[in-house]
């Protein structure tokens, strides 16, 4: 076994790994409670002024409700795209079929630089920069993998012969997919929908090329936020998409770990 | 996390049924349109323009493969994803390993730590290094005070690396992780018993079956890094560029397309070469069976 000084340096190392780890936070957190206009750390006097100035200045509540809107209507269309997808490749017995999960999944690797410029092309092409329309789709491609992995790990999860029941019991093929199968997965799919609205809710690189000054979502208006001003209503920003996303994120994990349960 | 592991795997999951083969497939066209609207046509119209902008031809590569400044930035690129790679990995190899000694509860704890960054939104992050690390940030005051004196750290690549490190050490600790725990730990014991010092029994037994755990971190962690933008945007310097950062100005900014694409796909070339060797990895890894 490993001796006891080794172990506490072990110790000691992690520790500190695991502060620069949480750093991030640790900072930006106090200094969205700052009393100054500067973002020098750590802050001298206390104020929720900065959150004041960002509920009350348009810039940041229009790309707050563009943030809100776009993600909630990603989370719907992923879902409803991602379920069905997921259905179709835990049964399909098809080749082409099995081929398309790695397509689905591509857009998780591809590096999002190079899915921006081809969607900046295309958008510039049919006058699609700045729209809903836009954001929304472009998110949901993103998005996709995200929901596709959790509900196809439930759907493996389930068990079909519920279904066949049903189907015995004089259901529909749909009625048995709506009142069985859908249920049952739930979990899944919720998780899915929490982590489609987070990856769009978080998405910078393709939104900084597809945005106009009529539609900006909260990330791109943070990023011209961070090379332009230094005023601290960014950390109030962060501050709240922190609190916001890992809400969101321990709601999808429970999900998922009542779905494990499930089984 | 697990969604980087699963990409090898196919869906071959649930029970297939013979003969059910046409029934379910068309569930998958609308997102395969979307896909193939949004996903394949741009990046075609990428690599199209790459070829055709301004001029017909390999213009665009050429110029790439002749211009300093291009293969600078795909070299930095290269050697910031290297260095990032190696510093999350020296620093998530003994943390993962403790990981695998302590307790459920102390386990939670050092879990919860490197899952926290994951959630955090990557511009939030970004952000929070950009205080950090400003000339005046709290890194040169704890620096000033050991005596190591203010340093330039913001708008240098030693500042990308910092941020591009601690924003994807999660990707390194986690497979890390998986695969250590699936270490049978009476190989240590019997490596003691037969004579060897901890030390080399350490070295000689345990390293070495966590070595798919490395290869799998460090690939993922590298290849994420290639295509990093908002984090070398905002920490690095416009000097020092890294290749996603050269692509947005080509294409954003000076509206040169055709260079802009031939960057794209030299990026996304290096990429899938990148992430076959993945595969080839993940695939060695199962066939150890014992290792997972």
């Amino acid at each position: 076994m490993r001796t006891a000084p080794a172990r506490i340096a072990l110790w000691a190392f992690s520790v500190l790994v695991g502060l620069w780890l949480i750093a991030p936070t640790l900072v930006v957190i106090p200094l969205s409670f700052t009393d100054k206009a500067s973002l020098v750390f750590p802050p001298s006097g206390w104020s929720t002024h900065w959150y004041t100035n960002f509920f009350t200045d348009p810039r940041w509540t229009e790309a707050l409700f563009s943030s809100l809107q776009v993600g909630a209507l990603v989370a719907v269309v992923a879902t409803a795209l991602g379920t069905a997808a997921a259905i179709a490749l835990t049964r399909s017995g098809s080749r082409w079929v099995k081929a398309s999960y790695g397509l689905l999944l591509a857009p998780m690797i591809v590096p999002t630089v190079v899915v921006a410029i081809g969607v900046y092309a295309l958008f510039l092409q049919y006058n699609l920069l700045g729209t809903l329309l836009g954001f929304v789709t472009a998110h949901t491609v993103l998005a996709l993998p995200f929901v596709i992995i959790p509900v196809t790990a439930s759907l493996r999860g389930f068990d079909r012969r519920l279904e066949d029941a049903a189907l015995i019991c004089g259901a529909t093929r749909w009625g048995a997919i709506r009142q069985v199968t859908l249920p049952l997965i739930a979990p899944g799919v919720v998780s899915g929908a929490l982590f489609a609205f987070v990856t769009s809710f978080d998405e910078v690189v393709v939104s900084l090329f597809i945005q106009s000054p009529y539609l900006q979502t909260l990330p791109v208006r943070m990023f011209a936020s961070v090379t332009r001003d230094t005023d601290p209503t960014i950390a109030a920003a962060a501050t709240l998409i922190i609190v916001f996303t890992t809400v969101l994120v321990l709601a999808a994990t429970f999900a998922t770990a009542r779905r494990n349960r499930v089984r | 996390m697990t969604a980087l592991i699963e990409i090898a795997s196919p869906a071959t999951g649930g029970r297939p049924r013979k003969g059910a083969g046409g029934r379910w497939g068309w569930l998958l066209l609308p997102s395969l349109v979307l896909l193939a609207v949004l996903f394949l046509v741009p990046l075609g119209l990428m690599v199209w323009r790459s070829v055709s902008e301004p001029t017909p031809g390999a213009a665009n590569y050429s110029w790439f493969f002749t211009s300093d400044v291009a293969l600078a930035t795909l070299v930095r690129t290269l050697t910031v994803g290297a260095v990032v790679t190696l510093v999350t990995l020296v620093l998530s190899y003994p943390y993962a390993y403790l990981m695998t000694v302590v307790g459920a509860r102390a386990r939670i704890w050092l879990t919860l730590l490197v899952l926290l960054p994951f959630w955090t939104s990557l511009m939030v992050r970004t952000f929070a290094w950009v205080v950090l690390l400003q000339d005046s940030g709290v890194v040169n005051q704890i620096l000033g005070t050991v005596g190591l004196g203010p340093l330039q750290l913001i708008r240098t690549p030693t500042g990308v690396v910092i941020g591009m490190s601690q924003v994807l050490m999660p990707f390194m600790v986690l497979p890390l992780y998986a695969v250590m725990s699936g270490i049978d730990r009476r190989l240590l014991d019997a490596a003691q018993g037969m004579g060897a010092r901890p030390a080399i029994a350490f070295l000689r037994v345990f390293v070495p079956l966590s070595l798919p755990g490395v290869g799998a971190g460090a690939l993922t962690v590298f290849i994420t890094s290639l295509g990093f933008y908002v984090t070398p945007a905002l920490l690095g310097s416009p000097d020092q560029a890294l290749i996603s950062q050269q692509i947005f100005t080509q294409v954003n900014g000076l509206l040169a397309w055709g260079r802009g694409g031939a960057m794209g796909v030299v990026l996304l070339a290096v990429t899938l070469v990148l992430l076959g060797l993945v595969g080839v990895v993940l695939r060695l890894t199962r066939g150890r069976g014992g290792a997972r």
